[in-house]
């Protein structure tokens, strides 16, 4: 065999091997397998939206990251638009330093119905608490969350609670179990967004509709 | 068939088997970090940096029967098995980590794949830089 047609067939057969390698790969992962659908979705889980909606949105957050601030009013618009059709499960990844405590935040405050209020008022003074060249100074959030009602003695007590202990150990862990690497992740009908953008999620809540 | 041409042969077999290393792992990395969306830490940068540019390096060294090929792919093999190194002694802990704040980049030292146990990314590419460097030095020997 002349080395041409070698070095032209090895690259052919190293195209086909990476094509369609991508091609099986994204095919089999086009669904979270059905084993790990239960880790989508926890029973005491934050709902938004109408519980019993065909479409199911899961997006694991983390309070300190930018993109999942930038992307909440965006899908909080897209289920404004279709409130019986949609709705949204939210999951923490709480990836950043110290978010594990944010998120503790917001759980107990959601003891006081203030889930989102508090959610809401973390992500507006985002930039001041979470530095992104530093550690984060989560001590500011006290002094923010009064503006959405919630009173934050209460708050103190309801986060040493082990319940919000165990939803957000159960929440990690369930990134894990799913391969959440980044925030904001999004799944919609349990189809993980392969390629990430706002554009990208329209389209594959979209599809879902 | 005389002397030359027979390790002229050779040293065209083991070129062509070191393009084929060059090829699986630049695929191998881009479908890793392309594919399976992993994010590459700056080490594997480095190590790219120096594998891609093998794969063409090779074959116009093969075509164009180049004994001083040699020459060209060393310093890239050389490098690459530096950072391939020092990124496995990182991974295991025999080199500390340097503290760093939390930022969008990937650490070097997590964990994308572990085959078996002990298949790591970056075990994968000391191992192709090994033996990318075995195969320059068995090239070298018989082309001399």
């Amino acid at each position: 065999m002349n080395k041409q047609l070698l070095i032209a067939s090895s690259l052919l057969l190293f195209a086909a091997l990476y094509f369609g390698g991508s091609y099986l790969y994204q095919k089999s992962n086009a669904s979270v397998s059905s084993d790990k659908q239960s880790a989508l979705v926890r029973s005491n889980a934050f709902v938004l939206g109408n519980p019993d909606a065909k479409t199911t949105i899961v997006e694991f957050f983390d309070p300190a990251c930018e993109t999942c601030k930038s992307f909440y009013p965006f899908v909080k618009n897209i289920l404004k638009q279709h409130p019986d059709k949609l709705k949204l499960v939210l999951r923490y990844a709480p990836f950043h330093t110290d978010s594990y405590y944010v998120v503790a935040m917001i759980e107990a405050a959601r003891l006081q119905n203030k889930y989102l209020e508090a959610l809401e008022v973390i992500y507006k003074y985002q930039d001041t608490w979470a530095s992104h060249t530093g550690t984060p100074n989560i001590g500011l959030i006290w002094s923010f969350l009064p503006e959405a009602g919630i009173d934050v003695e209460q708050l103190k007590n309801d986060m040493k609670k082990p319940e919000i202990d165990a939803i957000i150990k159960q929440d990690i862990a369930d990134t894990k179990t799913l391969g959440v690497r980044a925030t904001p992740e999004f799944f919609v009908n349990a189809k993980p967004l392969v390629k990430f953008g706002k554009i990208e999620l329209q389209a594959l809540i979209d599809s879902e509709l | 068939m005389n002397q030359t041409q027979k390790s002229s042969q050779k040293a065209w077999l083991i070129l062509f088997l070191a393009w084929i290393v060059t090829m699986i792992s630049t695929l191998g990395s881009l479908f890793f970090s392309e594919i399976m969306l992993f994010p590459p830490c700056v080490l594997c940068w480095y190590q790219r940096i120096c594998m891609y540019p093998l794969t063409l390096i090779f074959i116009v060294g093969i075509f164009s029967n180049d004994r001083t090929v040699f020459r060209y792919s060393l310093p890239l093999v050389a490098v690459g098995l530096f950072f391939a190194l020092y990124h496995n002694l990182l991974y295991y802990g025999i080199v500390p980590e340097r503290l760093a704040p939390c930022t969008q980049g990937v650490s070097c030292t997590s964990d994308y794949i572990h085959w078996f146990g002990f298949i790591t990314i970056q075990g994968l590419s000391l191992f192709a830089f090994s033996l990318l460097a075995a195969l320059l030095y068995f090239f070298q020997k018989v082309s001399r």
